[in-house]
């Protein structure tokens, strides 16, 4: 088998003149499927019995919560390429993922909340589900600070990726701690009546 | 084989020692995250209505959030001198294994400014209203949770030794990683005020320090190393 194809892309001048070509490209297929999916979403789609048309946000906030996580992945996954072979393509891939995900992490936060206040009466809970996806969003940043914060580009590639994968160790035991935090909170003192069957419906819908 | 491995322990012994020195003559700053503990969780009780039974329900979230901050307070000052007069590029080609000196490192680096966070906390648990019988699971949580607390934050110094902005960058990368450590250990803080049981939260708080043993010390290498290139 032949991979010269594939390991032509490891060379920036290569790569960026492919991006340059193909990226216009994309964005119109992106917008094309985008208000494909929407006018499904918001006009195709029947109202809910129950909610009516308020439900009709999940199309937009699940996908953005989906592609924050796996976001997330795939910039640890490229920065730990980046680190163990130095490609330089690989922390360019990383980079390029960070202020994506983490506008996907604040659309899925900020729909959620849209999404709460209609349906569970109140904006924000303390609830794990949103607590770890508010960290997934400081991690995007910390990751993006910390690029920003050193001078040397090829200093803050190899550093921004031991961050990266840090958290993406970090990512399960963010997501199960808040678990366990919420199922040890099982006193009177802290947590509302209704808080556990909050968590269970929303995890319900979402995962 | 085991000659190697015994200069590896030496060299981690020296590295203890030297800082252990270096600590003896310029105490302020270790001193200062310590001054900073009890002046913070002074402030507390003047911030709310000290009401015993108000400020019991407080203690566990004023505790670990002050801690969290001396911490991070503490850990600007863990790979800065050594940085600037040259001696961590020294660990780095004497040919002992990085990651054992930088476990030195972190050692001393706890026993200076986590330790006497541990033996000052009882003292604040008790004037938040914490009753006596609680101090040995606060004592316990807060020994395993410092522990993490610096094994952790040595990634973060590690990372942020060659930026330009300091100590809100800091925060950013650490806080977010070190959350579990915050949530288990207030919530064994907690149980153990409230009377109840608090061994479960406690053999969390443990894990997560084995898991920090194990794992941060290779990050923070890593991170060391990348800072120094």
């Amino acid at each position: 088998m032949n991979w010269v194809w594939f390991h032509r892309f490891g060379s920036p001048p290569y790569f960026y003149r492919f991006a340059g070509r193909w990226a216009p490209w994309f964005l119109g297929i992106s917008l094309v499927l985008l208000a494909v999916g929407l006018y499904g979403g918001l006009v195709l789609a029947p109202a809910d019995y129950f909610q009516s048309d308020v439900y009709r946000i999940i199309f937009v906030h699940v996908p953005s919560a989906y592609l924050s996580l796996m976001t997330y992945t795939w910039m640890a996954i490229a920065a730990a390429v980046g680190l163990i072979w130095r490609i330089k393509i690989a922390h360019a891939v990383a980079a390029a993922c960070a202020p994506a995900g983490a506008s996907f992490t604040a659309v899925s936060l900020v729909t959620g909340m849209i999404w709460g206040q209609p349906t569970w009466g109140t904006y924000w809970a303390w609830d794990p589900r949103i607590v770890s996806q508010l960290f997934v969003l400081f991690f995007f940043l910390g990751y993006i600070a910390l690029r920003g914060a050193i001078d040397d580009r090829d200093r803050a590639d190899r550093a921004s990726a031991v961050l990266a994968i840090v958290g993406v160790i970090n990512v399960p035991i963010v997501h199960y701690s808040v678990d366990w935090w919420n199922s040890l909170h099982q006193g009177p003192t802290l947590m509302k009546s209704g808080g556990l069957r909050y968590r269970c419906r929303w995890r319900g819908h979402c995962w | 084989m085991s000659a190697s491995r015994a200069s590896t322990a030496s060299a981690a012994l020296a590295v203890l020692r030297r800082d252990l020195l270096l600590a003896v003559r310029r105490p302020g700053e270790w001193l200062q995250p310590l001054a900073f503990f009890v002046l913070v969780t002074v402030l507390f009780p003047l911030a709310v209505d000290p009401e015993p039974s108000r400020l019991r329900q407080l203690a566990p979230a004023a505790l670990w959030v002050t801690l969290l901050l001396s911490s991070l307070l503490a850990l600007e000052f863990l790979f800065r001198e050594d940085r600037r007069d040259g001696t961590l590029e020294q660990y780095l080609v004497s040919g002992q294994s990085f990651t054992a000196l930088l476990v030195a490192k972190t050692a001393t680096h706890w026993l200076l400014t986590g330790l006497p966070l541990v033996l000052v906390g009882p003292l604040a648990a008790l004037s938040l209203g914490a009753p006596p019988q609680a101090l040995p699971g606060v004592c316990v949580a807060l020994l395993l949770g410092s522990v993490s607390l610096s094994l952790i934050g040595a990634i973060g110094a590690g990372l942020t030794l060659g930026a330009r902005s300091g100590g809100a960058l800091l925060s950013l990368l650490v806080l977010p990683l070190v959350m579990p450590v915050l949530v288990f250990g207030a919530r064994a803080t907690q149980l153990a005020i409230a009377g109840d049981e608090a061994a479960s939260a406690l053999y969390l708080l443990a894990a997560i320090g084995a898991l920090s043993l194990t794992l941060a010390p290779l990050a923070a290498a890593a991170a060391v190393r990348i800072s120094l290139e």
